[in-house]
């Protein structure tokens, strides 16, 4: 057999970039590079307040994984606990097989963070901004020239590379943010709440970017309350309350899992008088507010059970994942 | 805990160069105010004191009171300039701004961060105190050339003062403390260590107090250097002021550990 075949045979499957590989060039071993990052009983309390409660969640390499959960779920403090910013109380963390956080700062080399907060120079240019954060990786300015090009095509910030980041606007500063954590090539990639604060547009465009990064190959960790984002994003996510887990899967497994039909959101009447109407025609029914979650198998009866009452608002739509969480979680009044 | 705090220490001998570097580049764009704020202060006190009260009292342990008040100002200088920054410009980058923790998403520690914010306030302590000494010694009140053995000194001094305000900007919730420091602590320290009038007339437990403070031991240095007379206890006052500056690195690193990393 002509050994000369062999490379040509093999670089089909590894040029092939697909979300959810691994990259090939990874010079990780190969047990190690399938789990990006390890969470195992993992415990964390501030006095008697307990932030996480023994938790545990393994990322795989190439995935998008969602930390959902609303504010003070603990979202943050795992986030700081796998960068080694917060020693856990109990349980061991792995990130790109290193323990963390005894040896977090190896593990940081392959780390990319985007937080919660901006925290970008506001005196310096993007330019400036992205040579500055080279260094702390040790690169040389040399070093960090070679890669901006790049990293500002990446943001889309080519003509703003000498604009000082007090004139960027909320959604290009994200951008920078994001060009930031790349700058080191890193292999995972944390975001806390990237969209928070940012207008429809710039949540757009990072959404864009984000599914850019898995496209090459990149891990990511994303904690969010907003369920849309989770749900457009995360191949797979894990929905917190109190630090503790309390469901885990692909999103639309678990809107089908808790969920399964179609709701109908009822306003503009008197939920508790709306509510015994449609009740015998309902899976479940829901109060939050004003507004009636009707979840039925069979929207049709509901909709002739209130017809010819003035001044109903009805909304048929899919179940989302706001469904699932406040199902779980359980909404304002439930019944 | 003492693997966490050893995660913290300074992770080489280099590492906070970049942090130091950042500095220099946010300062670069203000420089020619910084300098002119840090330097008209300590002018105002030699030139208002020196002047005024040197009429009055003329001559100090065979110096004209502007010579012997010079050295006094050129250590204050580098005291108040290692301090403001590392209290209030520093305590933003850690507080308002969130530069560390950006920077704690790299390779730098949480020990290199406080080196190089340290190495970056005892740098604009030099450049305060260097200043000052340029100006006395065209005015002919410093000897020259042994005024250039004051330099070191002043980098040593800014190293200390940075040391003790970043315990200071470790333990305070927000700016409004760092006055106490200021006022209860430094004023004090200004007035006991001989900066303006000579320590031999105190009463005898003052002078002991005296012994005790940092800037008293900075000054005893840099004086007989700059008016080129014979300094005792050369390798005391540098001890001294090591310890000031190595002990409460490791103590405020600690506390900031307690506070960033909890």
């Amino acid at each position: 057999m002509d050994p000369e075949d062999l490379p040509r045979f093999e670089t089909g499957p590894i040029e092939r970039e697909s979300h959810g590989q691994t990259s090939a060039k990874s010079s990780v071993p190969d047990s190690l590079s399938t789990v990006a990052v390890d969470f195992a009983g993992v415990t964390k309390s501030y006095g008697n307040k307990v932030v996480v409660d023994e938790l545990s969640f393994t990322v795989a390499s190439g995935e998008c994984f969602g930390l959902l959960g609303p504010n003070g779920a603990g979202k943050s403090t795992i986030a700081r606990m796998l960068l080694g910013m917060t020693c856990p109380d109990a349980g061991t963390i792995t990130v790109l097989g290193v323990p963390v956080p005894a040896r977090a700062r190896l593990a940081r080399r392959g780390i990319g963070v985007v937080p919660q907060f901006d925290n970008l120079d506001q005196e310096f240019t993007v330019r400036e901004n992205l040579l500055v954060f080279g260094r702390y990786f040790g690169m040389s300015t040399r070093q960090s020239e070679a890669v901006i090009p790049s990293l500002l095509e990446f943001a889309r910030l080519e003509r703003k590379a000498d604009a000082r980041v007090s004139e960027l606007s909320g959604g290009m500063k994200r951008c920078l943010t994001m060009a930031r954590a790349l700058i080191n090539d890193p292999q995972l990639i944390v975001m806390d709440e990237p969209t928070t604060g940012l207008d429809p547009h710039a949540r757009h465009l990072i959404w864009e970017r984000l599914r850019a990064l898995l496209a090459r190959g990149k891990t990511i960790i994303l904690t969010t309350h907003f369920m849309e984002e989770a749900e457009r994003l995360c191949d797979r996510l894990c929905v917190l309350e109190k630090g503790r887990y309390i469901a885990e899967g692909r999103p639309q497994a678990l809107i089908d899992e808790h969920i399964g039909c179609q709701v109908m959101e009822i306003y503009g009447g008197d939920p508790h008088e709306l509510h015994s109407l449609v009740k015998p025609h309902s899976q479940r029914i829901e109060v939050s507010g004003e507004t009636l979650y009707c979840y039925a198998p069979d929207p049709d009866q509901v909709r002739a059970q209130l017809q010819g009452r003035a001044g109903l608002r009805l909304l048929l739509r899919p179940a989302n994942l706001e469904d699932v969480f406040l199902r779980l979680t359980g909404r304002e009044m439930e019944e | 805990m003492i693997e966490g705090f050893a995660a913290a220490l300074p992770a080489n001998a280099w590492n906070w160069v970049a942090v130091w570097r950042r500095n220099y580049l946010a300062w670069k764009k203000v420089a020619l105010v910084s300098i002119l704020g840090n330097l008209a202060d300590p002018m105002i006190y030699l030139f208002g004191l020196g002047t005024g009260l040197g009429i009055m009292v003329g001559h100090v342990d065979g110096a004209s009171y502007i010579a012997f008040l010079a050295a006094g100002m050129v250590a204050v200088s580098a005291m108040t300039a290692s301090t403001l920054e590392t209290l209030y410009a520093a305590f933003a980058r850690m507080h308002s701004q969130r530069t560390w923790e950006a920077m704690l998403y790299t390779h730098v520690t949480l020990g290199d961060i406080v080196l190089g914010e340290l190495a970056w306030a005892a740098t604009k302590a030099f450049l305060a105190g260097t200043a000052i000494t340029i100006v006395t010694v065209m005015l002919g009140y410093a000897a020259w050339p042994s005024v250039l053995y004051a330099l070191p000194i002043i980098a040593l001094t800014g190293c200390v003062f940075a040391s003790l305000a970043m315990i200071v900007t470790a333990l305070s919730p927000s700016y409004d403390y760092f006055v106490f420091y200021q006022t209860l602590v430094l004023t004090p320290m200004l007035f006991l260590s001989g900066a303006v009038f000579p320590l031999n007339q105190l009463p005898d437990a003052f002078q002991k107090i005296a012994r005790c403070m940092p800037l008293s031991h900075s000054i005893d240095l840099i004086r007989p250097v700059m008016l080129d007379r014979s300094i005792a206890g050369i390798a005391l006052h540098i001890g001294v002021l090591g310890l000031y500056a190595l002990l409460p690195f490791f103590l405020s690193m600690a506390l900031l550990r307690r506070r960033l990393m909890r």
